[in-house]
């Protein structure tokens, strides 16, 4: 059966057709060529599909589509770009936390939630908060590394706005 | 820009994979794509009685369908035993037996449903030592038929895929005068290599009769070569590109999916099809890592000295030899690690079963064999009450010393004595309860241990293996560096960028290494495989980048009047100091105008390879070579750990690693490098088994449910990496590779540290909480029958 959806991905409102089993990975990748959200393994298990649904990290693969409708989805096609990188990935550059670069959108996408609500994470925090994202190129160390520094680079970036 | 290698460079593909950018295989879009399945064999061995895809062309959308009729063409990188499809028998369950390609994937899984497949069971077999009984059911029947390298030994009329013997000296003299002899056995079981991205791979077959493959592989030049042996084709007609490759760890070596594709896209009409592979297949439908049970016997004299080594290492290959049979062989004159044993008696064997195909894996064979070697070191040095680490430094290799081919060790070949020491001193582990933990009375909940292990690899990989790479300048002077190496993490690109960058003067923002190669374009290249990248495609860049900086000298002296070895590179202009006048590198790099307009030069571009000098095969009875391999890398690593006695479960508290590296090219990468390899050991030291029914010889954790890998909540609370830099000698600025070697000693030394900690020892891998409290309990009640409580 075929829903029409209307939501907004990376702030630009989209109107698409969508079968009732189509993922919002499948969507995303294969309508929209929002490739850089990644499937790993398409049972929620890796996490190289995370997306935020209405602030929300999810795994993609376990979303319909269909559910979408009036949603806000962010991939990491809408978290920063050449010369305007959020701090979660300027901090991953800094750190040689990237290697395959495979699960690192999802890792980003984690991150990036995570710290909305965490300004101020321990070590043990972020291990845990990540330990949803499965790399198997880093070790983690580095990763984790980046987004302790990223949370401080927030904390400062936020604090000389209030 | 001199001073670029050695320091911690981002990685020049990092903005590309933190935006999103970086598109991967199945990221690509290609009009009109067919989607494949593949229809894989549900029994562990049969016989194929027939295959119909009659009814599966039924359906609508179905555009294509083959079988092993249709291509009854072998594969095989040493040993061509596998072919396309099955034809007369499937020798695992995945085995590929047919595949059909239709508009949507739904079609294509509704087709291959409709394959008609007549099998007749055959007697599977699953263990080694089933495999090399007299009466064992042969995987391969028509073994002695296949073509192979001269340098792989099968036997035919057995399951034996390979056996390289390696004799040095007078092994059973030597054992006969020994003070005290040791015998142990360990195994490892069969384990995945587990990528982010699963195999995929598109393929199109044009009217001209031109093949265009684009794949997730390690490997291009050699998928060509594969595919047009296979299919008979000139080299020049099929393009293999690789775009960016999500880890491959060996899983990606040679080739994997793509001759399916080919195979339906030569009945497609032109029309790409994909095949990949869902996270289930890519456990049991790829290739894994072989199984291995070794024994090894240990003749030590009064002095600690082992005078006697002999080792049985015996591989679980799977249903085909793959890259599988040259890991027996590395393993083979490999197969004393990091010591030198005066006598040996060395066969490393692999045997044919029923799992999955066993191929390389981050090590090529050697975290197996030093699973087994390290822990014997252990056992020995504390049975004969000899601190560990003087009973290593005691035996260990280095310049001067000779391996188990009888290579002596020249200046250059790194020291693993250091590493070895530094490891020791940084846990405090020298010197620490030599005889062992002699606790009594009740176990504390928790207790502490420190272990450690030793590691060494050569690049496994044919003498001749070469690279090579192209620079050529944009008009603006930033320098494109072409190379055919993959950079699926490890950090080449970034690392032949500081290379360029750091012959040429100039900044690496100035070089866009071309790292994604198509194979119509691109340099040839081996495969990157083996450690061999950083050290091969290094030098070439080198190489290349004093070709490029002649050109640009020769241009700018007869532009300046002076002459050119007056000239420098720097600030992206040439420079003659002495007057201080200089030519910026734009107005060079397509050719220099005079200002009467007449122009010298062109277009300033090198090409530059590398092939390692001096090789030589082994000895096919002995294995003796004095120089098998290009080049040794050593290293140590130790872990302190806490076991909780009552759970099982052992916490990683701190791992120290140590390397001898020949030279750091970039600290922020090797940090990387050692880290993943550290995690990744500890996977396979305490998590990770494939697990085969002997029912049914499927494979039921098939899932990253059931096979669980290491998360960032699992990683050791501290890990240190250090490194030794004894220049390799024919290493670019004296380098050499490390990617493998880091997750070699991880599982030994954990089980070392468990030993230390409770006196109990795991032998066959992984080291499960299950295991541990199953030793304590057995351990208690030994020592309760000695009156020794625990």
């Amino acid at each position: 059966m075929r829903h029409e959806i209307t939501l907004r991905v990376n702030g630009v409102e989209e109107t698409h057709h969508v079968e009732s089993n189509t993922t919002l990975l499948e969507f995303l990748r294969d309508t929209l060529d929002l490739t850089g959200t990644k499937e790993g393994c398409n049972e929620g298990e890796c996490g190289a599909c995370t997306v935020l649904l209405d602030g929300q990290a999810v795994n993609a693969c376990l979303v319909l589509a269909a559910e979408c409708e009036d949603a806000s989805v962010t991939t990491i096609e809408g978290i920063g770009r050449a010369g305007a990188l959020h701090p979660v990935q300027e901090a991953i550059l800094r750190h040689h936390a990237v290697q395959c670069g495979f699960c690192t959108p999802g890792m980003v996408m984690t991150a990036v939630e995570y710290l909305e609500d965490h300004p101020r994470p321990s070590d043990d925090d972020v291990r845990e908060a990540l330990s949803g994202n499965l790399c198997r190129c880093t070790g983690y160390r580095q990763i984790v590394d980046a987004v302790l520094d990223a949370a401080g680079t927030l904390r400062a970036r936020d604090g000389s706005r209030s | 820009m001199s001073g670029v290698v050695g320091t911690p460079v981002p990685r020049v593909d990092g903005l590309d994979k933190v935006t999103g950018a970086a598109r991967y295989a199945a990221d690509l879009k290609f009009p009109r794509l067919l989607h494949a399945e593949v229809v894989r064999s549900p029994l562990p061995h049969a016989r194929v009685l027939s295959v119909s895809y009659a009814r599966a062309l039924q359906v609508p959308g179905v555009r294509a369908a083959a079988s092993g009729a249709d291509f009854p063409f072998h594969t095989g990188i040493y040993l061509k035993d596998q072919t396309v499809f099955a034809t007369d028998r499937v020798r695992m369950v995945g085995d590929p037996v047919a595949a059909v390609a239709a508009d949507t994937p739904e079609a294509a899984r509704e087709a291959a449903q409709l394959v008609d497949v007549e099998y007749e069971p055959l007697p599977p077999v699953f263990d080694v030592l089933a495999g090399m009984a007299p009466d064992a059911p042969l995987v391969h029947p028509e073994l002695g038929r296949y073509e192979c390298v001269p340098w792989i030994n099968p036997r035919a009329g057995t399951n034996v895929a390979n056996h390289l013997k390696v004799r040095k000296g007078d092994y059973d003299g030597a054992l006969a005068s020994a003070a005290h002899v040791f015998e142990n056995t360990f195994e490892v079981p069969q384990v995945q290599h587990v990528p982010m991205e699963n195999h995929v791979s598109v393929a199109r077959a044009d009217l001209a009769g031109r093949v265009e493959v684009h794949t997730s592989a390690q490997s291009p030049f050699t998928v060509r070569h594969l595919l047009c042996a296979c299919f008979k084709l000139p080299h020049s007609d099929v393009r293999v590109v690789v775009p960016n490759v999500g880890g491959g760890f060996g899983g990606k070596a040679g080739i994997n999916l793509e001759p399916i594709a080919v195979a339906l896209a030569m009945r497609a009409n032109g029309r790409p099809v994909r095949v990949s592979v869902d996270r289930s297949e890519e456990f049991y439908a790829t290739v894994v890592r072989q199984g291995l049970r070794a024994t090894l016997t240990t003749g030590v004299d009064r002095n600690g000295k082992v005078v006697a080594q002999r080792m049985e290492y015996l591989w679980n290959c799977g249903a085909y030899g793959g890259y599988g049979v040259n890991v027996v062989r590395a393993a083979g004159y490999t197969c004393g690690g990091a010591y030198e044993f005066p006598n040996v008696r060395g066969d490393s064997i692999g045997v044919y079963t029923n799992r999955p195909v066993g191929s390389a894996y981050r090590g090529f064979g050697m975290q197996e064999i030093h699973w087994a070697l390290e822990q014997q070191m252990d056992c020995v040095a504390r049975e004969l009450g000899m601190d560990p680490v003087e009973f290593r430094l005691l035996n260990c290799l280095g310049p001067g010393k000779k391996t188990v081919t009888g290579q002596v060790l020249d200046a250059g070949s790194g020291r693993v004595d250091l590493c070895i020491g530094r490891v020791a001193e940084a846990t405090g582990l020298r010197g620490r309860r030599a005889e062992g933990p002699g606790r009594t009375g009740a176990l504390p909940k928790s207790v502490k241990g420190v272990g450690m292990a030793c590691a060494v690899k050569a690049p496994a990989m044919p003498n001749n293996a070469s690279s090579s790479v192209h620079m050529k300048f944009c008009d603006d002077a930033d320098l494109e560096l072409a190379i055919s190496g993959i950079d699926y993490g490890q950090g080449l690109m970034t690392v032949a960028a500081q290379f360029a960058a750091e012959a040429l003067g100039l900044p690496v923002s100035k070089i866009r290494v071309r790292g994604q190669p198509d194979t119509n374009l691109s340099p040839y290249d081996w495969q990157t495989v083996a450690s061999r990248q950083t050290w091969a495609t290094g030098n070439a860049a080198l190489k290349a980048a004093a070709d490029v900086r002649r050109q640009l000298f020769a241009m700018a002296s007869e532009a300046l009047g002076v002459p050119p070895d007056e000239l420098t590179l720097r600030d992206v202009a040439v420079w003659h100091e002495p007057s201080g006048r200089s030519i910026a590198l734009p107005l060079l790099v397509l050719g220099y105008q005079f200002p009467d307009g007449h122009t010298i030069g062109g277009p300033v571009a090198a090409a530059a390879t590398f092939v390692p000098e001096g090789l030589l095969f082994l000895d096919p009875d002995t294995a003796q070579s004095a120089k098998p391999v290009a080049k040794w890398t050593f290293g140590a690593q130790a872990l302190e750990i806490t076991v909780d006695t009552e759970t099982g479960r052992i916490a990683i508290d701190r791992a120290v690693a140590c390397y001898d590296v020949g030279k750091v090219v970039n600290p922020g990468l090797i940090e990387g490098q050692t880290f993943g390899g550290i995690v990744q050991g500890l996977g396979t030291g305490m998590m990770e088994e494939l697990m085969l029914s002997t029912q049914t010889g499927r494979v039921v954790n098939a899932s990253l449910m059931d096979y669980k890998i290491p998360t960032s909540a699992d990683i050791p609370t501290r890990m240190e990496a250090s490194f030794v830099e004894t220049p390799q000698k024919d290493g670019p600025m004296g380098a050499r590779g490390i990617g493998e070697h880091t997750m070699i000693p991880t599982p030994a030394a954990l089980a070392n540290a468990l030993y230390d900690a409770l006196g109990i020892r795991i032998r066959d891998l992984p080291i499960t909480a299950e295991k541990v409290l199953r030793e304590l309990k057995a351990k208690r009640e030994r020592d309760a029958g000695t009156g020794k409580a625990v």
